[in-house]
C-alpha cells in the first residue's frame, strides 16, 4: 500500500533538482564563505547568488536578507530582535491569536520581559479584523505581526492593509510568509513589510534553511553572537549547501508558480467534490474564497481527531491536524479555538488535508475516497 | 481463522517494559501490531514536564525498533469521570478504593478496546500477567503463569465477550524472562523500572495528592470500646489493618486501625496484629462480575481479598443483583471495604466484586465501616 501524502502544510518533499544542486555543492564546494582564500570565494559567490535570488523572490535588497535555521528562528530574530532594540519607543506589541507557535510563544515570551501584547481575535472565517487592529495600534506599539497565510485553515490575511495603515507609524510590520510564499506574489515594498519569515521545507527545499528579510533601516538586536556572518544579525558560519537548495526551491516555485496554483486548486476541488460524491457530511472551516489552493481544514461532525488521524495512517493517508497530540494531549487547535471558541465540536473533529508536490489527480482522489470510507465507518459506529 | 499477518492487534503501550515486550513478541508471531500510547492523567507540573511525555517518548523508540506504527489517545476525560470520581467517592465513603480495577473495567477493556476496534482491530493486547484459554467457543481467563505477578486480581471485571477480542503474550512468561527478552532485543525500555504505586500518583506522597482534592478532616482515634488513643489526620488517609503512623505511644502495642466511623469521623484502632476485631469470617460483595455463565446455587472456590494474597477457600452465596454472600473457612484477617473480592476455580478466574460489608458470625461488623 503506497502512503498517499496530504500533509505538505507540516512538510514537503524536496524537488529533484534542489537535491541535485545541494549534491552538487556538497560534492564540489566544502569551502566557508568568509576565508579569504578561493575555496572560501567560491562558496561566497553561491552565497551571494542565492541571496540575491531570494531578495528578488519578494523585491527586496540583497542586504535585507539573513539566512536562519528556518521560519522558527526568523520568527524569533523578528520579534525579539525588534522588540528589545526598539523598546526605548515603546512596549506594545500587536499579533493575532492565530499565529504558528513559533510567534505567539514569542511573543508570550515577550510579555514576560514586561512587553505588552495585544492579540487580534479571529472570526469564523479565519480573518481578524481591521477595526480592533485600529483600536490596538497606540503610539507605543513598535511591532505587530500578522501571518501572511494561516498554516491551518489556509486563510489569507490582509497584510497590505496594515502595512497601508503602518507606512506613517514607528512600529515595524512583520509578516510569518512561511505558508504565503511561492503562492501568493509578495512585494515587500509594495506591501509595505517590514520583516517577513520565509522558510525552505515549506517549498520543497531542504529543512534547516529559511530567511528572515528585515529591511537594513530595521533596527534589530541580534539573538546570537559570533562572527561577522549575516552582516552580524545572524553569526555562524552558513549553511552553504542548505541555502543553495534553498534558492533552487525558490527558483522553481517562483517559476511554476501560476501552474501549481492551478493544480493544487484542482486537486482541492477533487478533493471536496469526492468527498461530496460519497456522501460525507463535512464542512470546510475558514474562508474557502480567500484561502491558498494548498489547505483546506474540515470538520467532520460526529468524528473525532485521533480516531480520524489514526486511521488515515494505517490506510494510508498522511494528513494532520492543528493540535499538535503528541503524548496524548488533547490541545485543540489554538487557531480552530480562536475561531469558534474552545467548546466548539470543529476543535475537535477538524482535520487538514494539504496538496502539493507529491499528488496527482489519482492520489487526491483516491485518498478522498478513503478518506469518505473512515468517515462513513466512524460515523455510523 | 486468519493468519497472523491478517490479524490486527492493537497494543496499549504504556512505555513499559512489560507493554514492550508484549508488541515484542506479537511482532515475532507475525501479527499486524500497532502500539497505543493512552493518555489518561495530566500531570504536568509548573515547569511543564510531564512524565505522560517521557513515557511516549520511550513508546516512540520501542516502536521505531520494532518497525510498528504508533498513535496516542486520551482519554483523560473518561478516566476523571469514569475512575478518579470513584477513588475520590470511595476515599471519601471511608474505604479503600482499587482504581486499577476500575481503569481495567471502564479505560482499557472499555475505551480503549472500543477505540482499538474502530481502528480495525482484531485483538487488543496489554502486558498484563494473565492468560486467556481459547475452546470453540468459551474463553476463560487464567491466572498468570508467575503467581508472584498474576494481575489476575484487577481483571476481575472483565467481561466473556471483552476476553474474545484480548490477549496477554505474557501470561504463561515469569517476570524475570520479559526483562531478559527486553535485554536480548536491546529494547529502548530494557532498564526502565517497573512503575509502583497508582498510576496517577507515581511516586509522590499519597497523603499530599489526596489531600489536594479531599479535605482532611481529623478527628479522634479511640478504641471500639471508647477509649481515646490520639487524633487521626482524616479517615481517609488510613485503611484497614494499617500499622504505620498512628503514632500511639506508651506500654503495650503495636496499634492497628481495625475500623472507621465516617458518620462520627472517628477512626477505630485495638492492640496486636492479631487483634480479633481485625477478624472476619464473611463479607458481602456487590458489583460481581462473572466472566463466564452466573452461578445460582451456592459453590465452594478460592478466594482472594487483596492483590498478591494467597488465595482462601470460600463458599460464595450467590443472591440477587450481583451480590453475593461470602463465608470464609477460616477467619481472615484485615478484609477491606472497598477492595475488590476475586474469585477462582484452580487456575480459572470466575470474577469478582467489590468488598462491601464485612461479616463475622453471620453480623455485619459495622465498626469496619
Amino acid at each position: 500500500m503506497e502512503a498517499i501524502y496530504l500533509d505538505h502544510a507540516a512538510t514537503t518533499p524536496m524537488h529533484p533538482k534542489v537535491i541535485e544542486a545541494m549534491t552538487t555543492v556538497m560534492q564540489d564546494t566544502f569551502g566557508n564563505p568568509s576565508s579569504i582564500h578561493g575555496f572560501g570565494r567560491q562558496a561566497r559567490k553561491l552565497l551571494d547568488q542565492a541571496r540575491r535570488v531570494a531578495a528578488q523572490s519578494i523585491n527586496a535588497n540583497e542586504k535585507a536578507i539573513t539566512f536562519t535555521s528556518g521560519g522558527t528562528e526568523a520568527d524569533n530574530l523578528a520579534l525579539l530582535g525588534v522588540a528589545y532594540a526598539n523598546q526605548d519607543k515603546g512596549k506594545h506589541i500587536i499579533t493575532t491569536k492565530m499565529e504558528h507557535h513559533a510567534t505567539l510563544h514569542t511573543a508570550e515570551h515577550l510579555e514576560k520581559q514586561g512587553f505588552s501584547v495585544t492579540y487580534l481575535d479571529v472570526d469564523d472565517a479565519g480573518h481578524i479584523q481591521l477595526d480592533q487592529f485600529d483600536e490596538a495600534l497606540t503610539d507605543q506599539t513598535i511591532l505587530v505581526s500578522v501571518m501572511m497565510v494561516n498554516n491551518e485553515t489556509g486563510v489569507i490575511q490582509p497584510v497590505e492593509e496594515i502595512g497601508e495603515r503602518l507606512a506613517n507609524h514607528q512600529a515595524y510590520f512583520h509578516s510569518d510568509a512561511v505558508q504565503g510564499f511561492g503562492m501568493i506574489p509578495i512585494d515587500v515594498e509594495q506591501m509595505q513589510i517590514d520583516l517577513l519569515t520565509v522558510s525552505s521545507h515549506k517549498i520543497n527545499g531542504p529543512k534547516g534553511i529559511g530567511f528572515l528579510y528585515a529591511g537594513t533601516e530595521v533596527i534589530l538586536d541580534p539573538r546570537q553572537h559570533g562572527g561577522e556572518q549575516e552582516r552580524k544579525r545572524r553569526p555562524g558560519t552558513e549553511n552553504v549547501a542548505g541555502i543553495v537548495g534553498f534558492q533552487q526551491a525558490i527558483e522553481l516555485v517562483n517559476e511554476h508558480r501560476y501552474e501549481n496554483y492551478e493544480t493544487y486548486a484542482n486537486y482541492r476541488k477533487q478533493f471536496l467534490n469526492t468527498l461530496e460524491d460519497e456522501g460525507v457530511d463535512f464542512t470546510v472551516n475558514g474562508d474557502l474564497q480567500k484561502t491558498v489552493p494548498t489547505i483546506v481544514n474540515i470538520s467532520f461532525p460526529g468524528a473525532n481527531v485521533e480516531a480520524m488521524l489514526t486511521n488515515f495512517d494505517l490506510s494510508g493517508v498522511a494528513a494532520s491536524s492543528g493540535s499538535a497530540c503528541t503524548a496524548g494531549s488533547v490541545e485543540p487547535s489554538h487557531v480552530l479555538c480562536a475561531m469558534f471558541g474552545e467548546d466548539h465540536p470543529s476543535t475537535t473533529n477538524s482535520i487538514r488535508f494539504s496538496f502539493g508536490l507529491a499528488n496527482t489527480d489519482e492520489n487526491v482522489t483516491k485518498a478522498a475516497q478513503k478518506v469518505a470510507a473512515i468517515i462513513h465507518r466512524l460515523t455510523s459506529m | 481463522m486468519k493468519q497472523p499477518e491478517d490479524t490486527r492487534v492493537v497494543v496499549g503501550m504504556s512505555g513499559g517494559v512489560d507493554s514492550s515486550v508484549t508488541a515484542l513478541l506479537l511482532k515475532q508471531q507475525g501479527y499486524d501490531v500497532v502500539g497505543i500510547f493512552m493518555k489518561n492523567w495530566d500531570d504536568t507540573d509548573e515547569n511543564g514536564v510531564c512524565t505522560a511525555t517521557e513515557d511516549y517518548d520511550d513508546v516512540v523508540r520501542v516502536c521505531n525498533q520494532l518497525d510498528i506504527p504508533y498513535y496516542a489517545v486520551n482519554f483523560e476525560k473518561e478516566y476523571w469521570d469514569k475512575v478518579f470520581t470513584y477513588f475520590l467517592d470511595e476515599y471519601q465513603a471511608g474505604r479503600t478504593p482499587n482504581p486499577d480495577v476500575m481503569c481495567n473495567k471502564e479505560i482499557k477493556f472499555k475505551a480503549f478496546l472500543e477505540h482499538a476496534l474502530t481502528l480495525g482491530a482484531d485483538y487488543v493486547a496489554t502486558g498484563h500477567y494473565a492468560q486467556v484459554r481459547r475452546d470453540t467457543d468459551r474463553v476463560e481467563m487464567l491466572r498468570g503463569e508467575d503467581d508472584n505477578k498474576d494481575q489476575t486480581y484487577f481483571l476481575n471485571q472483565l467481561s466473556e465477550d471483552v476476553l474474545r477480542k484480548v490477549m496477554f503474550p505474557l501470561g504463561h512468561l515469569p517476570k524475570e524472562e520479559v526483562r531478559q527478552l527486553a535485554y536480548d532485543h536491546d529494547l529502548a525500555t530494557a532498564n526502565k523500572k517497573d512503575s509502583t504505586g497508582i498510576c496517577f500518583i507515581g511516586e509522590r506522597n499519597f497523603k499530599e495528592f489526596l489531600s489536594e482534592y479531599l479535605p482532611a478532616q481529623p478527628g479522634k482515634m479511640m478504641t471500639l470500646s471508647g477509649e481515646v488513643k490520639g487524633d487521626h489526620d482524616g479517615l481517609m488517609y488510613y485503611t484497614i489493618g494499617q500499622r504505620q503512623g498512628l503514632g500511639i505511644g506508651g506500654p503495650g502495642g503495636p496499634w492497628f486501625v481495625v475500623g472507621k466511623n465516617v458518620q462520627d469521623n472517628i477512626l477505630y484502632v485495638g492492640e496486636g496484629y492479631h487483634n480479633d476485631a481485625l477478624y472476619s469470617d464473611g463479607l458481602l460483595a456487590t458489583e460481581i462480575n462473572w466472566i463466564n455463565e452466573t452461578p445460582l446455587e451456592p459453590f465452594t472456590c478460592t478466594a482472594k481479598f487483596r492483590y498478591r494474597q494467597k488465595d482462601s477457600v470460600v463458599t460464595v452465596y450467590p443472591q440477587s443483583d450481583m451480590t453475593a454472600k461470602v463465608v470464609f473457612e477460616q477467619p481472615e484477617r484485615a478484609v477491606t471495604p472497598g477492595q475488590a473480592v476475586v474469585f477462582y476455580q484452580d487456575e480459572v478466574c470466575l470474577g469478582g466484586g467489590t468488598i462491601d460489608e464485612i461479616m463475622k458470625n453471620n453480623q455485619y461488623l459495622d465498626y469496619v465501616g
